[in-house]
């Protein structure tokens, strides 16, 4: 069953033209997808859509109606400087009305599921990226989603810790298997995460190409290295390719 | 040597080589102490009106608390209502820049009426919180407005409300801002005060701007200066209070 979809949506900013589409996307229960394209094609704007924070000037977007059901994790942490992880990873469900002091337990679980119990009383700047980067995974886990967007939320952090945290969202997707949809620039973090990469061409972003991966999410040890990751890490680089000489 | 040493030396030796080329000059020209006293004469003069000094400081600088206190209640209300409402921003802002163009000392004359000429405290805290007002308000008001955009649309996404998103957000964000315009608003406070006080003239006022007065029109010039530099420390020493406090509370906050 569909979570949520696009259908034909196209955005035309004011004074810029259309940043998107036509573009359909769907994406079904349990299921990871993967966005990859040139810079600016889009790929937020798609992420928005599906949030809820902008609406389509052309197209349907059929999306999760329930407060919380839809979380998002930014590229940056976005974490309220004065509060601690624990009350950021709360903010959701405060929002939402739970008692404080239940929402504040949720929010210690939510922690633990990241690995971070033992941070619950620090306040951002007292975190590394990464660490900041898993409160505000937490605080999108917390409410339960049914859809989790991930809008590059690994750019800004180096290269260990991002594999760490891709791992980490493996094992956290496999206790609720809500559906995720990340965006990413890197190829093969998308061929890692996601049974299904689209491929986007450059803006205004319309869907390229589809490539597939085969073996069950969450991936086994050392698939980095098989041939299937790198065959499909080649398809996904030679559309990316071709899709960004295609507008040009 | 220590950088740290050093930063703190460097100005006490300049100040020191200033001290003696002054107290050098004075005597060597044998200048006339009404004219400009050496060191050493200002200094006596300190010390012999230590006390009146003091307490005049301590009245100078509590009526500039008080409007601070004042001006602080006020600008953050006046912010946040205006910042709830846009017309009412577009209305209020005017007036505001207005009232902080116009010179305290050309409305003094005119406050210390109003506040009757038996009650010059009233007139100098109402002038120290006319010019204490603008920088509260006015960082008050950008720290309002002045929010992480990517922070507004986690509280879209959420649902946040109109109440949640001004006592979830927007209050804490322009805790910075509302820091730095009380810091601002200290030092003008005293500035208010010491107008006002020269403007009340000799109706009871006894703030160091009358000291200044005073001995100025005895030609006790090195008790004018004593005045003047305990001012000044005074001056220095409420800004150095309200920066260490402003740190403090923002490392509070921020964890560091
Ligand atoms: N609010 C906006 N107003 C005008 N143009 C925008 C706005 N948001 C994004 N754009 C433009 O739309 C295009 C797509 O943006 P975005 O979805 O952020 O791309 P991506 O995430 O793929 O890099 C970009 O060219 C960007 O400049
Ligand atoms: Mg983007």
């Amino acid at each position: 069953m569909s979570v949520a979809s696009l259908a034909a949506v196209e955005v035309d900013y004011p004074g810029r033209g259309k940043a998107l589409g036509p573009f359909d996307l769907s994406v079904e229960e349990g299921e990871i997808v993967a966005l990859v394209g040139p810079s600016g094609c889009g790929k937020s704007t798609a992420l928005r859509l599906l949030a809820g924070l902008e609406q389509p000037t052309r197209g349907t977007v059929t999306r999760t109606p329930g407060r919380g059901e839809t979380s998002v994790v930014f590229q940056s942490p976005n974490l309220m400087p004065w509060a601690s992880a624990q009350a950021n990873a709360a903010l959701p469900l405060e929002l939402d009305g739970v008692a404080k002091t239940e929402a504040r337990r949720q929010a210690a679980d939510a922690l633990a599921r990241v690995g971070l119990s033992g941070a619950a009383a620090a306040k951002p700047a007292q975190l590394s990226g990464g660490m900041a980067m898993r409160v505000s995974l937490a605080r999108a886990l917390v409410t339960q989603p049914r859809l989790l967007l991930l809008d590059e939320p690994f750019a800004a952090l180096d290269e260990i810790t991002r594999r760490d945290l891709a791992a980490d969202i493996h094992t956290l997707w496999t206790e609720t298997r809500p559906a995720v949809i990340f965006v990413t620039h890197n190829v093969e973090e998308a061929v890692y995460m996601a049974s299904r990469v689209v491929v986007m061409s450059a803006s205004p972003g319309r869907t390229f190409s589809v490539v597939r991966t085969d073996p069950a999410l969450p991936r086994p040890p050392h698939f980095r290295t098989t041939l299937e990751f790198r065959s499909a890490a080649e398809t996904i680089s030679r559309d990316l390719a071709l899709s960004m000489g295609c507008a040009a | 040597m220590n950088r740290a040493i050093i930063d703190v030396a460097a100005p006490l030796v300049l100040i020191a080589v200033l001290v003696a080329g002054w107290e050098a000059a004075c005597r060597i020209m044998a200048i006339p102490g009404y004219f400009l006293p050496p060191p050493s004469e200002i200094a006596r003069a300190a010390v012999a009106g230590a006390p009146v000094l003091f307490e005049s400081a301590w009245n100078t600088l509590f009526m500039a608390l008080k409007a601070l206190v004042v001006a602080s209640v006020l600008a953050c209300g006046v912010a946040l209502v205006v910042a709830l409402n846009q017309t009412l921003e577009k209305a209020v802002q005017p007036l505001a820049v207005a009232l902080q163009v116009t010179p305290v000392i050309a409305i003094a004359p005119q406050v210390v009426i109003w506040a009757g000429l038996d009650h010059p405290e009233r007139a100098i805290v109402t002038l120290a919180v006319i010019v204490a007002f603008f920088p509260i308000f006015s960082g008050a008001l950008t720290g309002l407005k002045a929010t992480d955009p990517d922070l507004e649309r986690l509280f879209d996404l959420y649902g946040a409300t109109r109440w949640q998103r001004l006592w979830r957000l927007r209050i804490p964000s322009s805790v910075p801002f509302v820091l730095e315009g009380h810091k601002v608003a200290g030092g003008l406070a005293v500035i208010g005060a010491v107008v006002a006080e020269f403007v009340a003239g000799s109706g009871g006022a006894q703030g160091l701007a009358w000291r200044i007065l005073e001995s100025s029109n005895r030609l006790q010039t090195a008790r004018t200066f004593a005045a003047v530099i305990v001012l000044a420390i005074m001056g220095a020493l409420l800004h150095a209070a309200l920066r260490h406090a402003e740190r403090a509370i923002l490392k509070r906050l921020r964890g560091r």
